[in-house]
């Protein structure tokens, strides 16, 4: 069980990182565009297994 | 035409926030990646009879970064048979290194020595960046220096996530604090079904039972603020070999150890349940590491090593703390040093008291020695040891 929650934590993690991109494109603020580059960061690092 | 430039303008802007996203993202990628990679080299000593791993005991743990090494030394399965445990609580070094120096150095006349000096090797990945926590640390040795990494008290997250709101201990459903269900001293005995860090607990309850362990060493450090600390924590069944190890290391080894018993109200850690779900003895371990005191300076490499700070030495003045410190602080030769004493004398006493299953060890330096030597004096170089002696924690 506790696999299953790791892994939908993980596709999760990787669902929010795809709407950060996407909206980070869709954007035409600057400062918009920097919050969901930072805001995706630890985000990718998770779901690259890095941290 | 305004348009078309204003277009180009966005685009070229998302480019350069792109790029400079990109090198933020790979240079604390690679510095993670690094430092969750850091490979540790371990020389067999002539002691070691064979390396196994934990899934022999579980299969539950084959896939997983917890398949943890565990080193035998020695062959006389008349004797008795202990279990060193280094690095239950990866972020205390003094007992990696203990176990460390005992695979390299130990040799086992009678009975039998089963090594763990990585306990929980997803913990030893991971460090608290938020506590400013070093990556890693290196002892200087007469060969170069070994770098080791720094860990964790509790499994990383990468490794055994999300946390429940509150943990439930299994199996005496206690409830207890939510990310200690990542930690390797609160899920003993384990369970095959559970998380990860459960299931390693589960993996080495096997092994205790299967290879007929009679002791348990699980090496710890505590910080000052700490009431438990330099001491033995034994479970029940243990008291007088504590209490005579005690003894013996005040009178021979020139330090003092206390004993505390094992709460049966705390559940989880291993000097309980270990003692209470299979035959072996759980005995359990505490130096000082200011490293670890919430009053701390500076929380860098020299600190960890040296054990000196001046804030938990302000704090110890205004009678805070539960061991003294001074400005000779808390070395890690002199806590590896306890350890390895401390193991010296727990074997002898165990031997006295159970001359029919004796563990009977030869070439482990004692807590004079290392301070008088430091640690790398008896780590084993990597470059000189045959390819197949030298293994990767």
């Amino acid at each position: 069980m506790s696999s299953i929650i790791n892994f939908l934590y993980y596709l999760m993690a990787a669902f929010f990182s795809v709407c950060f991109l996407v909206n980070f494109r869709k954007s035409k603020k600057w400062q918009e565009e920097l919050v969901y580059l930072l805001a995706l960061l630890p985000f990718l690092l998770r779901v690259f297994h890095l941290k | 035409m305004s348009k078309k430039i204003g277009e180009s303008l966005l685009l070229w802007r998302k480019i350069v926030f792109l790029l400079f996203f990109l090198v933020v993202f790979i240079f604390s990628g690679l510095s993670f990646y690094r430092s969750r990679h850091l490979a540790e080299p371990i020389v067999l000593g002539d002691g070691v009879s064979r390396v196994v791993r934990l899934s022999d005991y579980f299969s539950g743990v084959k896939n997983s970064i917890n398949n943890a090494r565990v080193y035998v030394l020695g062959q006389d399965e008349d004797g008795g048979s202990v279990l060193i445990l280094g690095g239950s609580h990866a972020e205390e070094p003094a007992g990696r290194l203990a176990a460390w120096i005992l695979v390299e150095n130990a040799l086992v006349k009678k009975g039998r020595m089963f090594v763990i000096p990585t306990a929980n090797p997803s913990a030893s990945t991971s460090t608290r960046p938020g506590g400013a926590y070093p990556p890693d640390y290196s002892i200087k040795t007469p060969w170069g220096e070994q770098k080791f990494r720094q860990g964790d008290r509790w499994s990383n997250p990468l490794d055994q996530w999300p946390d429940p709101e509150v943990y439930i201990h299994y199996p005496t459903r206690q409830q207890l604090a939510y990310m200690d269900i990542r930690n390797h001293n609160r899920t003993w005995p384990g369970r095959p079904n559970g998380t990860m860090t459960e299931k390693t607990c589960y993996a080495m309850t096997q092994l205790i039972i299967k290879e007929k362990i009679d002791l348990v060493i699980d090496l710890h450090e505590a910080e000052l603020q700490y009431p438990v600390i330099s001491t033995i924590v034994a479970h029940q069944k243990g008291q007088d070999i504590a209490a005579l190890a005690s003894m013996m290391i005040s009178s021979e080894e020139g330090f003092n150890i206390g004993v505390e018993y094992s709460p049966t109200a705390l559940r989880g850690l291993s000097h309980r349940e270990i003692g209470d779900h299979t035959q072996a003895i759980p005995l359990l371990l505490e130096t000082p590491e200011p490293f670890l005191d919430a009053t701390r300076g500076r929380t860098n490499r020299e600190l960890l090593l040296t054990g000196k700070d001046e804030f938990v030495m302000k704090a110890g003045k205004h009678g805070l703390l539960f061991e003294k410190l001074d400005e000779k602080g808390w070395p890690i030769e002199v806590r590896v040093g306890r350890h390895l004493s401390s193991i010296i004398q727990i074997l002898k006493v165990w031997s006295e008291l159970n001359p029919d299953r004796p563990v009977d060890l030869e070439g482990v330096p004692h807590y004079r020695d290392l301070v008088q030597n430091g640690v790398g004096f008896y780590l084993k170089d990597p470059s000189k040891a045959p390819s197949d002696r030298v293994f990767y924690e």
